[in-house]
């Protein structure tokens, strides 16, 4: 089955909350507060709220900046290295901005036999991104490779933002990408 | 159900009943087919009646390590005082296995009943559901499914009206193969970095937060129900060959087979006819050259030994490899076993969280010799090194991560041998034959 492809809450404009310079907007504030507010209820310390909170960041600015850590220790009572030293533990935390559209191909062992390498070539190709986590020039799209994505009888799957595409080959590629747009 | 394919009659679903069924997900159409009925079964049961029913089942860990469930349940004391947690394994990220996947979209209410059932029969106020942060449909199948739960009063402070208080939070992972392993889980939970914990001591004695914590796999939790539901007896019953395998068990089938999938059958079942008949055999025009049954950190199988294997516990091990997840990757002969393996090594070097010398450097050097010899620049010596290495890798470290990625290489070489000496061989000096010609 293929699943509706969500876009990204941001606009392609991801600058982790800065605007050319500007002072860092912080992300716990109104509602994204009160979410955190809410976490500290589910857990008994406050630490065990990094994951969750650092999700939020993640999905307020699409990636998570050196600012966004400082703010997360600070709401935390952690230190920004503790807040680093678990965001780099963690794939799924994007360190550096992304495209709109960030293509997740699996090409672990059971997508490798069902011809995954084939997928990532041709996303690479027509989204003029070229190579792995390099952003295509209009700041649409960034592929990547990525370690099983737990769909391997639907070889090959694809994330896609928060969307899973199942069961891709390379002929079907053009169509994905036409409807992203 | 061979999900997304057609019930078989050799299949016997339990779990997967309502697979690709859209009625099943939501809590009315849960409760028209039974849901929720063990849940208040158990609830006027005492924690020690159902750790005795699971128990009695024989039922036995679905993550990998197949450890009986009800003895693990006996190791938490219910009332000393203490927070005690249930964490459900959710992390499913072993290469091959996808069936938690398909038990969260279809079912997530069967889950949500297991946790509570597990989180009453060991004492614990708060289930930590742990799925990865790839899942996003499965998850937000989970958590709908929990809010309507709180919503109908089935979960909270007032369980079902019994004056039991349940709680079942999902912890959204982020990324880490390594969080599957039951201590690095609840460091993620912690928010810690994915690093696994030295045992002792145990999770029942202190683990999530320095509390007694059991953990248990989406599987095993799911099973509860219908244990409670239809008695010991009744699971024990399902049984086709060693008696301390009882049940029913999902496997996930990946790779060069004609219709991939996830497919129920009782523990004991041939897995020649699970391979030919239910999954369909190879690819058209192929032929199978080589499984690995368990996925992807269990010794790869020859079809000699696949064709003979009885699919339990027992059985796999018997044919030199083991049950594990369930995740059967098959590979056909049009593949070369060199580069799966290399492909399989890269897989753990990527994954390892780096805490242990042997795993750390371990498995990158084996991926980069595996892979010079794929590229066909190998030398005479490589395979004693890969096997040298890998005895280094080999029950040294703190988790089983450095071991898993020692097992394909090992079983690889020993049974694929010639064709890691035939790339090698392409390119050796061999200075006698030199001489001659």
């Amino acid at each position: 089955m293929t699943a509706a492809i969500p876009r990204n809450g941001h606009d392609g404009n991801q600058d982790g909350g800065h605007e050319h310079g500007a002072p860092y907007q912080p992300v716990f504030v109104g509602a994204r507060r009160q979410e955190l507010d809410e976490l500290f209820t589910k857990y008994p310390t406050k630490m065990a709220c990094l994951l969750p909170a650092l999700w939020i960041v993640q999905d307020e600015r699409g990636w998570v900046s050196e600012e966004a850590m400082a703010e997360v220790a600070d709401v935390l009572e952690l230190t920004p290295a503790y807040v680093k030293g678990v965001v780099t533990f963690y794939t799924m935390y994007n360190q550096h901005p992304v495209g709109k559209y960030l293509i997740q191909v699996c090409t672990t062992s059971p997508c490798n036999v069902c011809g995954a390498e084939n997928v990532v070539g041709a996303f690479l190709q027509q989204t003029g991104c070229g190579e792995l986590g390099v952003t295509s020039a209009d700041g649409k799209y960034t592929v990547i490779e990525v370690e099983c994505l737990g769909a391997c009888g639907f070889a090959t799957p694809v994330m896609i933002n928060e969307g899973f595409v199942e069961s891709v080959t390379p002929e079907k590629v053009p169509q994905i990408l036409a409807g992203l747009d | 159900m061979g999900y997304p394919n057609p019930v078989s009659p050799q299949e016997t679903p339990v779990l997967s009943q309502y697979f690709g069924n859209q009625e099943t997900i939501s809590l009315d159409g849960w409760r028209k087919v039974g849901g929720y009925a063990a849940l208040q079964k158990a609830l006027g049961m005492t924690p020690a009646e159902i750790v005795d029913v699971v128990k009695a089942s024989g039922l036995r860990g679905r993550g990998g390590a197949g450890f009986p469930t009800g003895v693990k349940w006996s190791f938490m004391k219910p009332g000393d005082g203490r927070p005690h947690y249930l964490c459900c394994n959710a992390d499913e990220s072993e290469p091959g296995t996808f069936k938690d996947r398909e038990i969260m979209r279809w079912t997530p209410h069967a889950l949500v009943e297991g946790c509570a059932i597990g989180s009453y029969a060991i004492g614990a106020e708060t289930c930590y559901i742990y799925i990865r942060g790839e899942f996003t449909e499965p998850l937000l199948r989970v958590r709908q499914a929990i809010k309507e739960a709180y919503d109908a009063g089935i979960l909270g402070a007032n369980a079902m009206g019994t004056g039991k208080r349940i709680d079942i939070i999902v912890h959204k992972g982020a990324g880490a193969y390594i969080c599957g392993e039951e201590t690095a889980l609840m460091n993620s939970i912690e928010g810690r970095r994915g690093n696994p914990r030295i045992k002792p001591p145990f999770p029942a004695v202190s683990g999530l937060f320095a509390q007694p914590t059991t953990i248990n796999n989406v599987e095993t939790l799911a099973a509860v129900p219908h244990i409670i539901n239809r008695g010991a007896d009744w699971y024990k019953s399902m049984c086709l060959s060693n008696p301390k395998s009882t049940g029913s068990k999902l496997f996930s089938v990946c790779g060069n087979i004609a219709r991939p999938g996830n497919y129920e059958v009782v523990l004991g079942f041939s897995f020649k006819e699970f391979l030919y008949d239910l999954c369909g055999g190879p690819p058209k025009g192929r032929s199978f050259k080589a499984v690995i049954p368990g996925g992807i950190s269990v010794p790869i199988q020859t079809m000699e030994e696949a064709e003979a294997t009885k699919m339990d516990y027992e059985g796999f091990i018997e044919q030199g490899s083991m049950l594990g997840s369930g995740g059967v990757i098959v590979f056909d002969d049009q593949q070369s076993m060199v580069k799966q393996i290399a492909r399989a090594a890269r897989f753990f070097a990527h994954e390892s969280c780096a805490q242990c010398t042997q795993c750390r450097e371990g498995t990158a050097w084996t991926t980069r010799i595996l892979e010079r010899i794929r590229d066909g620049e190998g030398t005479a010596e490589d395979l004693d090194t890969l096997l040298l290495i890998a005895d280094n890798m080999t029950g040294k470290t703190i988790c089983v991560l450095s071991d898993s990625c020692a097992t394909p290489v090992v079983s690889g070489i020993k049974k694929f041998r010639s064709e890691f000496e035939a790339l090698i061989k392409k390119t050796t000096f061999h200075p006698v034959t030199a001489a001659v010609a």
